[in-house]
């Protein structure tokens, strides 16, 4: 406070610049203080997003959190996973091979614009276009037609009773708002073209709009106060900031903090430190992702291993004596702390096809040790184990466990661990005889691992491969299998579809075509300064399920 | 004078194209890109399409011609992670790496020199060997660990200060600042000190040293003997004769904090260069990796030519060396 030069004796009065200073300084807190009602969510993850496209790239945070932002035709209810409308309030299978959708009315994209059947059209156009990593999303569609403004038809090559499933998940563009932008078709980084205008913004009809995004550093979102579902599920966050922190301690620090209200993947062994930390806990729920191991069941002799002019793994025994040798209880309590849930099919609950009956074989070293002597193995044999480091969950100590109880049946895995950057393409190149993978299919239906992962891959004169399960690295093959799967991938009508899929994990589990491990678990680290929560199967954050204090 | 500049030029293009090929060969290495910019279902044939664009199954020499032939017509190539233009890119974090490496230098130098002048003067002191016993702290525990710790007690313990991220910036041009705002300068605090720490006691321990040496030179003893006061032999002499080497090591070391800025700016989640190189590396962003090491050795083959043709102008029997041979003598 200035003390101004006055008579002695009178009191000082404050001068003229301390009252300056004085109302600046109020002006500020005003400018600083929040509009009543503001409430801002801040969050963090691991990675960021790869762009503000959201058909750029098929991969989880990015699809997630740009759901907030372009919604799609269909939804699904976080818990349940079951399908739900979105832009289309209902729809019919006209016939075997068109699906008719009738939009929802009402419904205005960011920029005020309507949305209509045209933006529909134009993004089926846009997803399967030059660049975008969405094309799965319109499997087997030879045409989308404008029926009226508010009704769009697709019409299929085959019946296709799983069209939609993986709707929630591509968004609608408005068609004006492309063009305008030149930004109808979607950025090819592998081209080294300059991004165009979609990938640093964004215009849908979701529950928040994109504000601002510094790449690796902030994306920030405000709500969209005219949106169609804001009666129906309701929030109040007008504000939210993702910012990426690749480094897991850091992450937990500032959940610790206070600077951040809600980061995902929390590491399992800070689990119970949130939890004990006044403020802060961990949600916990399964995720859909299994964990799972593959053989090389083609190659005449194994790449990697000491048997000489056979391959061990094509002999269905040697592949049940390794499921068996696993303790998967043990992985579950001493590696992933309780965080995981033994499975024994591919797919985890929640997802179609899923079936309690389906039990898993018990864990039992001396049968599996019987079980590689009558293959031929009674002293075992050595096999290299290819395993990823910084992919899934704890995946290096839980190929560490598994090393260590194959030893106990006298196999000698040389576990080799890599970044998944190099790993995948080796896969890739059928390059490995034992490895650790995972699986979360985004359609939530069964033939999407059935497929891709159990699909007969056949190679052809110079040893290339030939189309079939992309992501089969093994190469397991079951010529029935292949037909069901045919046969799932047509069959409209339900129940039918359903006893084929079950027919189809019956004959894979008999075959061991894989080891399923375990089921992921998820787990939000959040602060009480979130009243409200709810966590989706599918690992995806929402933000207009969340509601702040 | 003009056939040795341009002896020196062939020279650094001769080097910039070594390191070129040297680290394309290596990018055989890296892994594969493409597998982390797409999905699980992704077709085969997108995907060999993808392989394609790139380049990244051709032969060596192809692929440095194609990015070489890019770079001479300015496209230096969009990052194949953040799907932005790589020039932009690294002009992006160029300020944030380059702020917190002078704030670590400087945070190094303000407390270092007054601790080993001290430390020089007395010491017996019970605060100098405070002073060297904690320094060894600086030098044994790893950056990484020095950060965490850091950020657990002042960011989750005590609450001051934050545990990530560069706070509000302040663009000027194509400079983003943290300097100009309250959140910048909290946040600066914290990976500074993470940085300076190694330099704090290296500078410390050499000033020391230095002080000790040089206080038992004979002018200072006969500054002494001629009254001057301890403060002007001290300051006024015995230090500004230690500075010298300083000088020299923290200029030295001014390139390796940077480079050592890796670690700290993965702690912090500084968006630097440090954190983008090691996040290209992760994702095989080939792009982005070519342009960073090149531009790495664009720097230091520039300023060797400029240390060379400065060697030259100073040393003048380069050039009678050079005038002879030209003579044929």
């Amino acid at each position: 406070m200035l003390r101004v030069r006055s008579d002695r004796g009178a009191p000082p009065r404050p001068g003229f610049t301390a009252s300056l200073a004085f109302a600046t300084a109020m002006a500020t807190l005003a400018l600083m203080a929040a509009p009543a009602g503001a409430k801002t969510l801040k969050w963090a993850s691991q990675g960021d997003l790869n762009s503000a496209d959201q058909y750029m790239r098929n991969q989880t945070l990015s699809l997630s959190i740009l759901s907030n932002v372009y919604e799609g035709l269909i939804r699904r209810d976080p818990k349940t996973l079951a399908i739900e409308p979105a832009l289309a309030e209902r729809w019919e299978i006209a016939e075997p091979t068109r699906w008719r959708f009738h939009l929802r009315k009402g419904v205005k994209f960011h920029d005020g614009k309507p949305f209509t059947a045209d933006d529909v059209v134009f993004s089926a156009q846009r997803v399967v276009g030059k660049g975008s990593d969405l094309k799965g999303r319109l499997p087997g569609v030879k045409e989308v037609k404008k029926v009226d403004d508010h009704t769009v038809d697709f019409i299929t090559e085959k019946p296709n009773p799983i069209l939609h499933v993986e709707w929630a998940t591509w968004g609608i563009y408005s068609k004006g708002w492309a063009i305008d932008n030149k930004a109808t078709e979607v950025s090819d980084p592998s081209k080294g073209d300059q991004p165009n205008f979609a990938t640093t913004h964004a215009n849908g009809t979701g529950p928040f709009k994109l504000v601002s995004r510094e790449a690796d550093v902030k994306t920030v979102f405000a709500v969209n106060p005219d949106w169609w579902g804001k009666d129906k599920y309701k929030h109040n966050v007008t504000e939210v900031i993702f910012r990426p922190i690749t480094s897991a301690p850091t992450r937990v620090a500032a959940l610790l903090s206070g600077e951040i209200d809600f980061m995902e993947p929390v590491p399992v062994q800070d689990i119970d430190r949130i939890n004990k930390n006044k403020g802060t806990k961990v949600i916990v729920a399964p995720e859909t992702r299994v964990i799972f191991l593959g053989f090389d069941q083609a190659a005449n002799e194994l790449k990697f291993s000491s048997v000489k002019g056979k391959n061990p793994f094509k002999d269905k025994r040697v592949r049940q004596a390794f499921l068996q040798a696993i303790d998967i209880q043990s992985i579950k309590t001493k590696v992933m702390r309780n965080m995981a849930e033994p499975s024994a099919m591919m797919i985890g609950k929640g997802i179609q096809g899923w079936d309690a009956s389906f039990k898993r074989l018990p864990f039992n070293p001396d049968a599996a040790k019987k079980l590689l002597a009558d293959a031929g193995y009674p002293n075992g044999f050595e096999v290299q184990f290819d395993c990823p480091n910084d992919r899934y969950v704890n995946d290096e100590p839980i190929c560490k466990a598994v090393v260590g109880m194959l030893q106990r049946i006298g196999i000698k895995a040389n576990l080799v661990t890599k970044t998944n950057t190099v790993l995948f393409g080796e896969y890739q190149k059928f390059e490995t005889s034992f490895y650790m993978l995972g699986w979360a299919p985004g359609s939530y239906d069964s033939w999407n691992p059935l497929h891709f992962l159990h699909r007969s891959v056949p190679m052809d004169a110079q040893g290339k491969s030939k189309p079939g399960g992309t992501f089969n690295y093994g190469r397991y093959g079951n010529p029935k299998v292949d037909d069901l799967i045919t046969q799932i991938a047509q069959e409209t009508d339900q129940a039918k579809r359903a006893a084929l899929v079950k027919q189809a994990w019956g004959m894979t589990i008999d075959d061991v075509a894989y080891i399923p491990l375990h089921q992921q678990t998820i787990a939000w680290g959040t602060r009480d300064s979130i009243a409200k929560i709810v966590p989706h199967a599918g690992n995806e954050f929402l933000w207009y399920h969340v509601t702040m204090k | 004078m003009i056939a040795y500049i341009v002896e020196r030029l062939i020279q650094s293009l001769l080097v910039l194209v070594a390191v070129g090929l040297i680290a394309f060969a290596v990018f055989q290495f890296v892994g594969d890109p493409i597998a982390n910019m797409t999905g699980q279902d992704t077709s085969a044939e997108d995907i060999a399409r993808m392989r394609e664009n790139l380049g990244i199954d051709k032969p060596l020499l192809v692929q440095f011609a194609r990015f070489a032939g890019n770079m001479l017509t300015g496209n230096f190539g969009v990052s194949l992670r953040t799907v932005r233009p790589v020039d932009e890119l690294l002009a992006e974090r160029l300020p944030a790496t380059l702020e917190l490496s002078v704030m670590a230098a400087l945070f190094a130098l303000v407390f270092a020199i007054p601790m080993g002048v001290f430390t020089g003067l007395k010491p017996r002191h019970w605060l100098s060997r405070a002073f060297l016993a904690l320094s060894l702290v600086g030098i044994s525990l790893p950056t990484f660990l020095i950060g965490i710790l850091l950020i657990l007690v002042f960011g989750v313990l005590l609450g001051w200060l934050p545990t990530f991220g560069r706070g509000d910036t302040v663009r000027i041009g194509f400079w983003s600042t943290g300097l100009l705002t309250a959140s910048g300068w909290k946040s600066i605090v914290l990976p500074s000190i993470t940085l300076g720490l190694f330099q704090l006691t290296l500078i410390m321990r050499l000033v020391r040293s230095e002080m000790l040496e040089v206080l038992r030179t004979d002018y200072i003893k006969f500054a002494r003997a001629r009254g001057l006061t301890n403060r002007a032999v001290n300051f006024g002499h015995a230090l500004k004769n230690t500075l010298i080497p300083v000088i020299t090591i923290t200029g030295l070391q001014l390139g390796s904090i940077i480079a050592f800025a890796i670690i700290t700016e993965t702690v912090f989640q500084w968006p630097g260069m440090g954190l983008l190189f090691l996040q290209a590396v992760q994702f095989a962003d080939i792009p982005v990796m070519s342009t960073y090491l090149l531009l790495i050795a664009l720097l230091f083959v520039g300023i060797n030519l400029v240390v060379d043709l400065l060697y030259y102008l100073v040393d003048p029997r380069l050039r009678a060396e050079r005038g002879a041979m030209e003579r044929g003598v």
